[in-house]
């Protein structure tokens, strides 16, 4: 098992650091001067210069990514254009809400994808199935945003029960997670049933019917435990889906997070924050994606001899 | 000599009786309702894209001041917006925007995706390494995220929206398609157009990518509906199209100020969204049951 994880782990590294590169490469591909960029528009050509030499950006391009790799390892992200504060405290501020968030959503979506994929393959082929599968379909199809506004124009403006926007108690947290979840819930929904199907046709089942099992303990004892690891995996790699929209979904309920930060920062031309962003979400990703596969082994001890 | 004549007066008979490979497919395909209500509803949609200017009741650019932010009436069937501009004739002529953005970006990272996907399958050893790792690359960043980045780059606007969403289908892509260039790979015609000294770009070209397509044509229908998605909530998110145009991302973006009361903005062109969205999605379910058994979860 160690083996498998430290081998895991190491074969990472050359990603992160292509990704680090490419994140790196941002600041350079911006059309123009990323020094007048950052020195600002009134800014002297002694002062574009000054910044210049501050960022390092005179120094040849390998140097500079090593220096940003090494401040990046100690957690300097660099410095903001708009606030000046250190992107890190920036992020940091704004982090928490998001990764409440994601939670939230993921939660309600796991625990009402997998119910629904379970009630579509119990029910296969008959209206309960064709009602899951088309709720799921439209789960999928549902903008995110449009969901978000519907959501709030029902329960903040017709009903008051939920405040439209913020982060402030739990109340705020409601909304916007069902809207950005609802997408997620659908895949999950449709990976359960087609692995749940599967797995009824399995010889082990047929055994236990053989054996005269009713059919809840089939599904809840026997079939679904070995349904249920591709599922994990659809939710991980679906993860990315969430923290894009997070950003959405965050905009349409003025949500402090990341993604408004983010926003904001494009819309500042904020580069060093964007910048960060755009890693730290790469990195969440891939290291989401990490935890998947080893909880995988962990579930599938197949794959850890593969 | 005359049995053999009547063998083959046989087969011509059979050959007759026996419907094309189009016809066969498009009864089955009619056998799926879901999917053949999609299909019209697509086709509709492509209709009204290229006729849509001549249709429209009302012009959807054109200001009437007297008639501001009113409900649905049969005068306008789906109200008007701030500007007192019809909302259906607007939806009308967004229908081009937003069906024309998300194909050519569906079609750029297809076709770029299909090349790379061939090649790095078909060549194999190192070129398919370094293909792989860079898909590897575009994969760590979540799609949204990367086409963010890349309007942060090059600037808001929809011809960068194509780019940005093109970007993040070229990796899935030339995953799927690398995956069934191996598998024809091993085929024996492949082997046999080797053989005869055919040269790689045309076994490629003429043998591998025809057998390729049914996998590419599923895979393209169903990005679309994700494309449509993601330059809306580009647009929405005020990188993509112009406020004042009808693209509908656009227009959800600036109905967001008049939530509360004029819910009818908010409405209508999140439902034309959601509904083009699942009809795409649909229409590529029915096609990869049919086309491509196999990519059935």
């Amino acid at each position: 098992m160690w083996q498998y994880l430290v081998k895991r782990i190491i074969s990472l590294i050359p990603l992160l650091l292509v990704v680090s590169f490419v994140v790196f490469m941002f600041i350079h591909i911006i059309p123009g001067d990323p020094a007048r960029l950052l020195a600002g528009k009134e800014a002297t050509v002694e002062e574009v210069e000054m910044a210049r030499q501050s960022l390092g950006l005179d120094k040849p391009l390998y140097e500079q990514y090593f220096v940003y790799l090494k401040g990046l390892l100690s957690g300097d992200l660099g410095y903001s254009i708009k606030s000046g504060a250190p992107v890190s405290k920036l992020i940091g501020d704004r982090i928490l809400p998001t990764l409440g968030l994601t939670f939230l959503s993921i939660l309600w979506a796991l625990i009402v994808g997998i119910l629904l994929g379970i009630i579509s393959a119990v029910f296969r082929n008959r209206w309960p199935d064709h009602l899951g599968m088309f709720t799921a379909v439209s789960g999928i199809s549902l903008p995110n945003f449009w969901v978000g506004l519907v959501l709030i124009q029902l329960f903040s403006v017709q009903l008051g029960i939920f405040p439209t926007g913020g982060a402030d108690g739990w109340k705020s947290y409601i909304m916007p997670s069902f809207a950005l979840g609802a997408g997620i819930m659908a895949m999950i929904a449709r990976f359960t049933r087609s692995s749940l199907v599967d797995s009824m046709k399995q010889d082990y089942i047929r055994m236990g019917r053989a054996k005269g099992l009713g059919s809840g303990s089939i599904v809840f004892g026997h079939a679904l435990k070995n349904s249920l690891i591709p599922v994990v995996t659809v939710a991980g790699l679906q993860f990315g889906f969430l923290l894009g929209g997070s950003v959405v979904v965050e905009t349409v309920f003025s949500f402090p997070g990341l993604g408004t930060l983010l926003i904001d920062s494009i819309q500042f031309r904020d580069y060093p924050v964007v910048q960060a962003e755009i890693l730290l979400f790469a990195v969440q990703f891939i290291l989401v994606n990490l935890l998947i596969d080893i909880v995988y082994s962990f579930l599938n001890p197949k794959i850890r001899y593969e | 000599m005359s049995s053999l004549q009547s063998k083959s007066m046989e087969v011509e008979q059979i050959k007759i009786k026996e419907p094309g490979r189009f016809q066969q497919f498009w009864r089955s395909f009619h056998r799926k309702k879901p999917a053949v209500i999609s299909f019209y509803f697509v086709l509709l949609l492509f209709v009204i894209m290229i006729i849509g200017p001549f249709i429209t009741p009302y012009d959807a650019a054109e200001p009437d001041y007297n008639s501001l932010l009113e409900t649905p009436s049969l005068t306008h069937f789906f109200g008007t917006d701030e500007y007192g501009r019809d909302i259906l004739s607007r939806i009308i002529a967004g229908a081009k925007i937003s069906l024309s953005v998300s194909v050519s970006a569906v079609s750029l990272g297809a076709i770029i995706g299909t090349m790379l996907g061939l090649i790095s399958g078909f060549i194999g050893k190192w070129v398919d390494k370094l293909i792989m790792r860079g898909c590897d690359v575009l994969f760590a960043f979540p799609d949204l995220i990367l086409a963010i980045g890349i309007v942060a780059i090059l600037g808001p606007g929809l011809k960068n929206v194509v780019i940005a969403v093109a970007f993040f289908s070229i990796p899935s892509f030339a995953r799927i398609v690398r995956g069934a260039t191996l598998e024809v790979k091993e085929m024996l015609f492949v082997e046999a157009a080797e053989s005869i000294g055919a040269g790689r770009m045309r076994i490629m070209l003429k043998h591998i990518f025809p057998e390729t397509l049914p996998t590419i044509i599923v895979y393209f229908t169903m990005n679309v509906g994700t494309a449509i998605l993601a330059a809306a909530s580009l647009s929405f998110l005020g990188l993509g199209a112009e406020p004042s145009s009808p693209d509908w991302g656009a227009m959800l973006s600036v109905s967001r100020d008049y939530i509360g009361t004029a819910f009818h903005l908010v409405f209508f062109p999140g439902l034309i969204i959601f509904l083009t969205v699942l009809a795409f999605n649909l229409l590529g379910d029915g096609l990869r049951e049919m086309l491509d058994p196999k990519m059935k979860d």
